[in-house]
């Protein structure tokens, strides 16, 4: 074609330099993916602004956001609320009845203790494996974190039921006796 | 709305509502009003859960209905009302410092029940304080009484519209839904109530002394049967009475940072004058001669009228033009040009966001840009008329409005990823918290029952030294990102004040 005057050699329809390119000069390089997620910034950032204003709105706001999951609108997902059988519906004509904005300590452990009991399955099985990979691995980690975790479970087990520890049938010197001293005999 | 805005709305409303309001908010703030069966429809939720997820968005001010033509009733959802929620903690601390712990905890109920009667406020509030109180004291209902008043004479509190009085001369059956009216002059209106009796504590020893277990202790026994002296009129917080307050904040300080106390507290006394005559949105206030601001100065502060009248000369002639004067009578006219100081303001945030961004020298090319209003990037002269790209050049210039805009949809960008990664945060580390949790509350059951230090020490032991650091790691990081959510609002809320006042202008 009569326009192809350039046959294989480099040449811009346009004027380059209006552009802002100087003749001759490197071109910058062809993009060829997109730009990162995360680009590197020249400048860090500035630090945040400290202070007794903003120390207590950070307070209020992490308060706040625990209260509305206690109060009547959060409204849980079938799912969600099977995990959690102590949630209460909005059908309260008061809307102020609310579970308590300041913690009350017992009523809390209640809860605790209800929901350990959907996890303690877990941890066991957890104890499990642990106790399985230790032959294999032997990593002390892990013996440790199994260790405590029976231990913490035997602890929590001990919390959960009602039953006063006096009622034991194992006597009153259950666990008072010190183990080392094996010099009597014991009935 | 932008995609960022829905994305932001979507995570506040989850995070406050649950995944069920949410979904229903989301599909609202998207599609625009819609009737109740089509929602359900479209979100394929069922009736009665739409139903509810709608009354929680109601309750709290985030969704209105209408009646529209052959009686169908539409909900609306309101974008900009949900993005409101970041700055919760701003209002409560702001009430604060105005009107105490017993204003705060007014607002604080206020925004978490989105709406409610003066008597459940003032109970609410008054066994709240008396919580934190010593043994044997309590908050009288009066007191509580007298800052709700305050807060409705101040505009921070105001009435809902309510349904209006119908004449029982209609015919006809009722409107689906009503339609709620609320006179100008009655928002603030507090109703007459006596209010007496003091805030009650919640005694978790009241099973021993009473010798009932707890579940059968009966509750709220007395309030449910006495009736409500003041049914049917509720009360929200007046968000528009914050902001501007918030307004007035900036320009008085942005004043003291330029010149000094004096200039600052001039100001301040000059929108204090003007809260009540002046809408929020207008472009200045209304003028106030010089004898007027040196009697509203606030006692005890001693400058003379002649001093005065300098710093007003001065504020009025620097080329911020945050004062400006309109007029000699009275000694001097004078106004605050709220409009130029919101300018100003959002123009200094687009300048430190290039300073910080991009460093010193991009900085000062932009103020440049600002400054000159056009500029070139090489001063040459054009040579020919014509417009061939050769010989035209090429103004640089900067549009404030529409940088703005872009900067506040960048802000709601950064909120959306701060919340995420919160949100990422605690649930990588959610089996670390909740045997926290519970270790916490076993050694605190265990206070409470008289336990050995060993014990405590024992059971403390259970959270090793690295899972202690990772907590400690955990808790810096979310009190940052929590802390930048707070900043981003001080900005969004800069830029989006400027944007308003300069779309009412035009």
């Amino acid at each position: 074609m009569a326009g192809n005057k350039g046959r294989g050699r480099a040449a811009y329809t346009f004027n380059i330099e209006a552009v802002g390119f100087s003749r001759g000069e490197k071109l910058p390089d062809v993009v060829l993916k997109p730009p990162p997620l995360f680009p590197d910034t020249d400048y860090k950032p500035v630090p945040l602004k400290t202070g007794e204003g903003e120390d207590y709105m950070l307070a209020l706001k992490q308060e706040l956001r625990e209260t509305m999951k206690r109060m009547p609108y959060f409204i849980e997902t079938p799912e969600e609320k099977q995990a959690d059988p102590k949630s209460k519906k909005a059908k309260d004509t008061d809307k102020g009845t609310s579970l308590a904005n300041t913690a009350d300590v017992l009523k809390k452990i209640e809860e605790l203790e209800k929901r350990g009991d959907g996890e303690k399955s877990d941890e066991e099985n957890e104890e499990k494996e642990g106790s399985k990979e230790k032959s294999k691995e032997g990593d002390d980690d892990d013996e440790d974190d199994a260790a405590e975790q029976e231990e913490y479970d035997e602890e929590e087990q001990e919390e959960e039921n009602d039953y006063i520890n006096s009622y034991f049938e194992d006597g009153d010197d259950f666990g008072a006796e010190s183990d080392d001293n094996m010099d009597e005999a014991t009935y | 709305m932008t995609q960022a805005e829905i994305k932001l709305c979507s995570l506040l409303l989850q995070e406050h509502f649950g995944e069920i309001v949410e979904k229903i908010g989301v599909h609202l703030i998207r599609t625009g009003s819609q009737p109740l069966r089509v929602i359900a429809h479209d979100t394929g939720t069922s009736l009665d859960q739409v139903k509810k997820a709608l009354c929680v968005l109601i309750q709290h001010n985030l969704v209105i209905y209408q009646v529209h033509k052959r009686g169908v009733v539409e909900y609306e959802a309101q974008c900009s009302r949900v993005l409101r929620m970041l700055r919760y903690p701003r209002y409560i601390y702001t009430t604060k410092t105005l009107y105490s712990d017993t204003g705060e905890l007014i607002v604080e109920e206020l925004l978490l029940n989105g709406k409610m009667t003066m008597s459940a406020v003032v109970k609410k509030v008054a066994d709240r304080l008396t919580e934190t109180m010593e043994d044997g004291k309590t908050m009288d209902y009066a007191e509580v009484s007298n800052t709700f008043v305050r807060l409705a004479d101040t505009h921070f509190v105001q009435r809902c519209p309510l349904v209006p009085a119908t004449e029982n001369s209609d015919p006809g059956p009722p409107p689906p839904a009503p339609t709620l009216v609320i006179n100008e002059k009655d928002m603030y209106l507090v109703p007459k109530l006596s209010l007496i009796g003091k805030g009650k504590r919640r005694r978790s020893s009241d099973e021993d002394a009473a010798g009932e277990p707890k579940a059968k202790r009966p509750k709220h026994t007395t309030d449910n049967k006495e009736p409500i002296p003041d049914d049917g009129i509720y009360w929200q917080v007046n968000l528009d009475r914050f902001h501007q307050h918030f307004r007035d904040q900036a320009i008085v300080s942005a004043v003291a940072n330029r010149m000094d106390q004096t200039s600052s507290e001039i100001v301040r006394t000059m929108l204090r004058m003007s809260e009540i005559t002046t809408p929020s949105s207008a472009p200045f206030t209304q003028p106030l001669s010089s004898n007027e601001i040196f009697r509203s100065l606030p006692v005890g502060y001693n400058i003379s009228k002649q001093v005065l009248d300098q710093y007003l000369t001065l504020l009025a002639d620097d080329p911020l033009e945050f004062v400006g004067k309109s007029g000699d009578s009275g000694g001097g006219m004078y106004v605050i040009n709220l409009h130029k100081a919101l300018t100003s303001l959002a123009t200094a945030t687009l300048e430190s966001v290039v300073q910080e961004r991009f460093g010193s020298r991009c900085a000062r090319i932009f103020r440049l840009v600002l400054q000159k209003k056009h500029l070139e990037q090489k001063q040459e002269i054009p040579k020919t008329p014509d417009h061939a790209p050769s010989r035209t050049f090429y103004l640089y210039t900067v549009n404030v409005l529409s940088a703005a805009r872009m900067l506040l949809h960048r802000c709601y960008k950064s909120i959306a990823n701060l919340i995420e990664r919160r949100q990422f945060e605690t649930k990588e580390n959610k089996r670390l918290l909740e045997k926290s949790q519970r270790v916490e509350a076993i050694i605190a059951s265990m206070q409470a029952t008289g336990a050995e230090e060993a014990q405590l020490q024992e059971i403390e032991e259970m959270i090793t030294a690295p899972e202690r650091q990772q907590l400690e790691t955990l808790k810096r990081n979310v009190n940052k990102l929590d802390a930048s959510e707070i900043q981003v609002d001080e900005t969004i809320f800069l830029l989006e004040s400027y944007i308003e006042s300069t779309m009412k202008k035009q």
